[in-house]
């Protein structure tokens, strides 16, 4: 314990900047009820009302108040990126990791179907899927998750296979330990630190990717509120010189600044480079 | 029929009735020179006594699609509406006070009955390659939509013709299933441009018609350029020397390509921005109020709204004022629960306005028995931008009175096919019709195939037939009066908005001062009647 | 080499049995789209009737199969057939389109990946100094935004308050290559905007990676100059990751614009795509995203030879 808080002070100031930048993100998401002075869908007065006063940053189109969507939008499009970069890990990294262990055609075969799926344009994808499936909060998790898995697989594979060459490995084949050894207490620690570097680009990549999708009217649903729509809904403002929609838009860019912040430190740290 | 004769006058003087119009508003301009040197913006009004000729009228238009095609039975939104009602020309045309008015027909008739009509048409015009106008050509151009393998959109609205036949080289006769006093309209439809024939089959696919700008290419979704027709019919219109259309389906870019000069004319301005871009000196808002309706329509052979008392108190739990305000920011009107446009020919003034009013919605409520009622409303905005904000309104509101709504937002992809009209409680909405026949014909009518609340009320379905054929005014007038208010008090569609059609334009362009009450852009003909300024 | 002409021919022979999973995969999801082109073209106004005749008509009664297999017959033989929404061939509607979407691609990465690298190799060169620090961070905020949003901040003010570009980027077919140009200065540095970062950063990392190895100290010992050390020694040996950053934008910029083109009314593959899918065109929902496939694969397997051609060790491997 002592040893990590040393570490972070030792951190270079950006990445000391990202981690409080993540934590206050953090804090925000779990306590959006008990912060925001409104409801989420709430409408509490008249569309575009200015800034300060009742309403602290005004009020969206439809009257509700902008700072109280802001927060909750904090829990919804974080709760979202989150959960979907965790499940595309852990279905892309498993695999990832069982492809490169088990070689064959086991890989052979994973390989092939993750190849299919990244020729397939990933908006596409996401379109034809929704549209079957429909765009609920669950099934948005779900087939992005699916489509960064590939990605993820990709990497997993890649750095796993440097290390299953490796002796140690071999040595507890030999033993005869079992597949989840092999990936639990073998692999995975010594494939971490590229892992833990692209979980923080995916992080940000579902942010933007659903944002995306919520221009092309496929995101998350109103009335939620998340980042990606909030921009959307208001962008058309921007050629008025109106600096509302920037609110949405410089929150999520604070995050993937931070989060890429911290992710550089961390690799650097394990890429034991001394001088950069 | 001396009522038609007069119209026939009318469209002769077509052309002098303008410039009249004209003098008016120049005159307007001249006496309010003190107030508009002070400041007043200028384009406010009609600049110039007569249309200048040539230029190049530049629309940036919602509604293109790559799917777009020439065949006018697949035509469906505003892009393929007013470009290729530039390029062909209908038997009628609607004038800008909203009446039929002869276009390719110089005249017509009705028998007593009006169930046979005779179009007379206009000798010597010619389509864009030079063939003469027949009757033929009209003949293949209605059968176009009519028949057992037809697949156009227009199929229900002809579906009143039983035969349409040629009388001679210069008349078409179109014989009905029952009477229509109104058929004149019904050949004003866009979808029935009058195409030439070919081997007595209407072609479509050669793009070409009779109409005041001749087709120089299309790109489905993208672009449409026009030309004008130099031996154009009409006079008086068809000023600019060409146009082009060009799709652009992002809100944001239509308005920046207006602000910055790339377009003339944009259509479906974003509401929330109209007041900002009302302050920027060169641009001009054009409403046409009125041009489509919002509605919420209840299956009344469902178990949930079979009792008329649960529709009423449905109609008095929604706070029609505060939609207009949020979801249309005051472009639009409140509507009463029928589906007749305030300015139409047959509104029912005397009807009382329908109001907020939740201690009546639950005393209707009390009436059917029950103390509260819960029903789930499937909204989507594949109905109308906002819609789903509009059902959310409509919920806060409803619960005041009782009435608990669960709204359920549908993906728009597939809405129509696999939620309206099968769902018990939808979203919907209308563009506004013609004629109140029309709009009660296919949306309210027994049996019609859009009936999306189901209804079936005897004594209106009998009205409904009898003012189709009825050929006196006020006789007529009188039935579509009952039916305002029979459709109010018992039919399944909450009817709380009428939004209006709001496009821009910049002063490079202008107009006669009045533009067509139905339709955007000037009843789709904003390329043959506006010009430069 | 002979190896390398072998492995090419191997991804190939790959690349074509994606291509076609990938066919089979669109048409079954395209299948499952609730609605067919019927009932999507006539939308509200729609009967039973009219989308009965619809579907006899464009032979959407026969089997899937069997449309499949039509389809695919059809396709060997070069032929994409035509349009259901529209009867158009589809040769023609994609043709122009493709055009335009390859050449902003090309455009863009003609901007964006020179510029990607020297930035990277500056960076790595004045590596931690405020330079190197503000490089990574501009570039890391330039991504983060969302595209539609730089793209709306770029006009407003090149477009709206200093009228030097064009707002929309529509292209007449018949246009100069100087209105070409102009017209795609916004789109170009939105998409290079948003590519640029991974690209640089990626240069940098790796050329970082490499200074730290045995044969740069080596290098660094002999008194060789800083610059001529990333250039001469570390570059060459850092290319196939930065190859294979490079083949994934590149395969970014055709494949991933849609956005761009709604904002800047771009007539590209993209917008087809989705109002095709909307429609549920199938014909040409196929021939986009075969093209996006193909596009995808090639450059994939470009970057998977030019990475091992690069590499001595894996160009001649032991045993």
């Amino acid at each position: 314990m002592k040893r990590l808080f040393i570490e972070l002070i030792r951190a270079p100031l950006s990445a000391q900047f990202g981690m409080a930048v993540i934590l206050l993100y953090i804090l925000v998401a779990l306590f959006a009820p008990v912060l925001a002075p409104f409801g989420e869908t709430e409408v509490v007065g008249d569309g575009f009302a200015p800034w300060g006063g009742q309403f602290l940053l005004g009020t969206d189109n439809l009257g509700r108040d902008m700072f109280s969507r802001l927060v909750f939008g904090a829990r919804n499009t974080l709760g979202i990126a989150f959960l979907t970069t965790v499940l595309a890990f852990l279905l892309g990294g498993t695999c990832g990791l069982v492809a490169a262990i088990k070689g064959g055609w086991v890989d052979q075969g994973l390989s092939r179907v993750v190849d299919i799926l990244m020729a397939i344009p990933q908006l596409i994808f996401a379109l034809l899927i929704l549209s079957v499936v429909g765009t609920t909060a669950t099934s948005l998790v779900l087939v992005i998750a699916l489509l960064d898995a590939t990605r993820v697989f990709r990497l997993a594979r890649a750095v796993a296979m440097t290390v299953v060459v490796q002796d140690f490995v071999e040595a507890a084949r030999l033993r005869g330990e079992g597949l989840w050894w092999l990936v639990t207490r073998e692999v995975l620690p010594n494939a971490a630190a590229p892992l833990i570097a692209e979980f923080g680009l995916r992080f940000c990549f579902v942010f933007l990717f659903i944002s995306a999708l919520s221009f092309l009217g496929l995101g998350i649903q109103p009335p939620t509120a998340d980042w990606g729509s909030m921009v959307r809904d208001n962008a058309v403002l921007i050629t008025f010189g109106d600096v509302s929609p920037l609110l949405p838009a410089l929150a999520v860019a604070l995050i993937t600044v931070s989060v890429n912040f911290v992710v550089d430190w961390m690799l650097h740290k394990s890429s034991g480079l001394k001088e950069c | 029929m001396s009522d038609n004769n007069n119209k026939i006058t009318q469209a002769l003087q077509n052309g002098m009735l303008h410039r009249r119009d004209f003098l008016k508003y120049s005159m307007a301009a001249g006496m309010v020179g003190a107030a508009f040197s002070m400041g007043l913006p200028i384009n406010a009004f009609a600049q110039e006594a007569t249309p200048k000729a040539g230029g190049v009228l530049r629309l940036g238009l919602a509604g293109a699609s790559t799917t777009d095609s020439y065949d006018p039975g697949s035509w469906s939104d505003t892009f393929t509406f007013v470009g290729f009602s530039a390029v062909y020309n209908t038997l009628a045309e609607i004038a800008v006070d909203g009446t039929a008015i002869p276009e390719l027909a110089e005249s017509w008739s009705a028998s007593s009955d009006a169930k046979v009509w005779t179009f007379k048409l206009r000798q010597g015009v010619q389509f864009h390659n030079g063939k003469s106008l027949t009757a033929e050509d009209v003949v293949a151009s209605f059968n176009h939509h009519l028949g057992e393998g037809s697949t156009s959109a227009a199929k229900t609205v002809l579906g009143d013709v039983a035969k349409v036949r040629a009388d001679g080289n210069d008349s078409v006769v179109f014989e009905l299933h029952a009477g229509n006093a109104d058929f004149a309209y019904v050949v004003a439809d866009y979808h029935v441009a009058v195409m030439p024939s070919k081997d007595g089959v209407a072609d479509w696919r050669a793009g070409v018609g009779t109409g005041g700008y001749v087709l120089k290419s299309f790109e489905p979704g993208v672009r449409m350029v026009l030309e004008r027709n130099p031996n154009y019919w009409k006079p008086g219109r068809a000023h600019f020397a060409s146009a082009e259309l060009i799709g652009i389906a992002d809100g944001a870019a239509r308005i920046n390509a207006l602000v910055t000069g790339q377009v003339d004319v944009i259509n479906k301005v974003d509401l929330k921005t109209v007041a900002l871009l009302k302050r920027n000196p060169n641009l001009v808002i054009e409403e046409t109020k009125g041009a489509q309706h919002y509605t919420f329509p209840m299956l009344c052979d469902s178990q949930e709204f079979r009792n008329n008392d649960i529709r009423m108190a449905m109609k008095h739990g929604i706070d029609r004022d505060a939609l207009l305000g949020t979801v249309l920011h005051g472009y639009g009107m409140v509507g009463n629960d029928h589906p007749i446009q305030p300015g139409s020919r047959f509104l029912n003034t005397a009807l009382e306005q329908r109001k907020y009013d939740p201690d009546k919605a639950r005393f209707y409520l009390k009436q059917a028995g029950v103390d509260s009622f819960k029903i789930r409303l499937q909204a989507s905005d594949a109905a109308y931008a906002g819609a789903v904000d509009a059902s959310v309104m409509f919920k806060e509101q409803a619960r005041k009175a009782g009435i608990d709504i669960d709204v359920v937002r549908e993906p728009a992809d597939g809405y129509f096919s696999n939620v309206w009209n099968k769902q018990p409680f939808t979203s919907s909405f209308w563009y506004s019709s013609l004629t109140a026949d029309r709009m009660f014909s296919i949306g309210y009518a027994k049996g019609a195939a859009w009936n999306e609340s189901h209804w079936d009320n005897p004594r209106f379905n009998q009205l409904l037939n009898a003012a189709r054929g009825e050929m006196n005014d006020p006789l007529r007038r009188e039935m579509y009066n009952e039916m305002q208010q029979i459709c109010r008090d018992d039919s399944g569609a909450i009817v709380p908005l009428f939004a209006s059609s709001v496009a821009a334009r910049s002063n490079r362009v202008a107009h006669g001062g009045q533009t067509a009450p139905y339709g955007e852009l000037d009843g789709l003909r904003v390329i043959e009647r506006w010009w430069q300024a | 080499m002979k190896s390398l002409f072998k492995l090419l021919l191997q991804r190939l022979a790959l690349g074509v049995l994606s291509l076609f999973a990938v066919s089979v995969i669109i048409f079954l999801a395209v299948g499952m789209l609730p609605g067919d082109v019927a009932q999507a073209m006539l939308g509200q106004s729609a009967t039973a009737q009219t989308v009965a005749a619809f579907r006899a008509q464009l032979g959407l009664d026969l089997p899937p199969l069997t449309r499949f297999g039509q389809w695919i017959w059809h396709f060997l033989q070069g032929d994409l057939g035509t349009s259901l929404a529209n009867q158009r061939p589809i040769a023609e509607l994609v043709g122009a389109r493709l055009g335009n979407t390859l050449s902003l691609a090309a455009l863009a990465a003609l901007v964006s990946v020179p510029l990607a690298l020297f930035l990277g190799m500056l960076a790595a060169l004045y590596r931690n100094s405020w330079f190197d620090r503000l490089l990574n961070t501009s570039a890391l905020s330039a991504v983060s935004f969302p595209e539609f949003f730089v793209a709306y901040l770029l006009i407003l003010y090149f477009s709206v308050k200093l009228s030097w570009f064009p707002s929309i980027s529509n292209l007449a077919p018949d246009a100069s290559f100087g209105e070409v140009l102009e017209r795609s200065v916004l789109p170009v540095a939105t998409l290079s905007l948003v590519v640029i970062a991974q690209m640089m950063r990626m240069t940098r990392a790796s050329l970082i990676n490499l200074l730290a190895s045995p044969y740069i100290e080596m290098a660094r010992l002999k008194g060789i100059s800083q610059s001529r050390i990333i250039f001469k020694h570390a570059l060459p040996n850092a290319l196939a990751p930065i190859v294979n950053v490079v083949a994934l934008n590149l395969a970014y910029l055709v494949v991933g614009v849609v956005v761009v083109e709604v904002v800047f009314v771009y007539p590209g593959l993209g917008q087809l795509l989705v109002d095709s899918v909307a429609k549920r065109d199938i014909p040409v929902v196929q021939a986009c995203s075969l093209i996006f496939a193909a596009t995808y694969v090639l450059l994939n397997t470009l970057a998977d030879v030019l990475s091992i051609a690069s590499n001595p060790r894996l160009m001649h491997p032991k045993g």
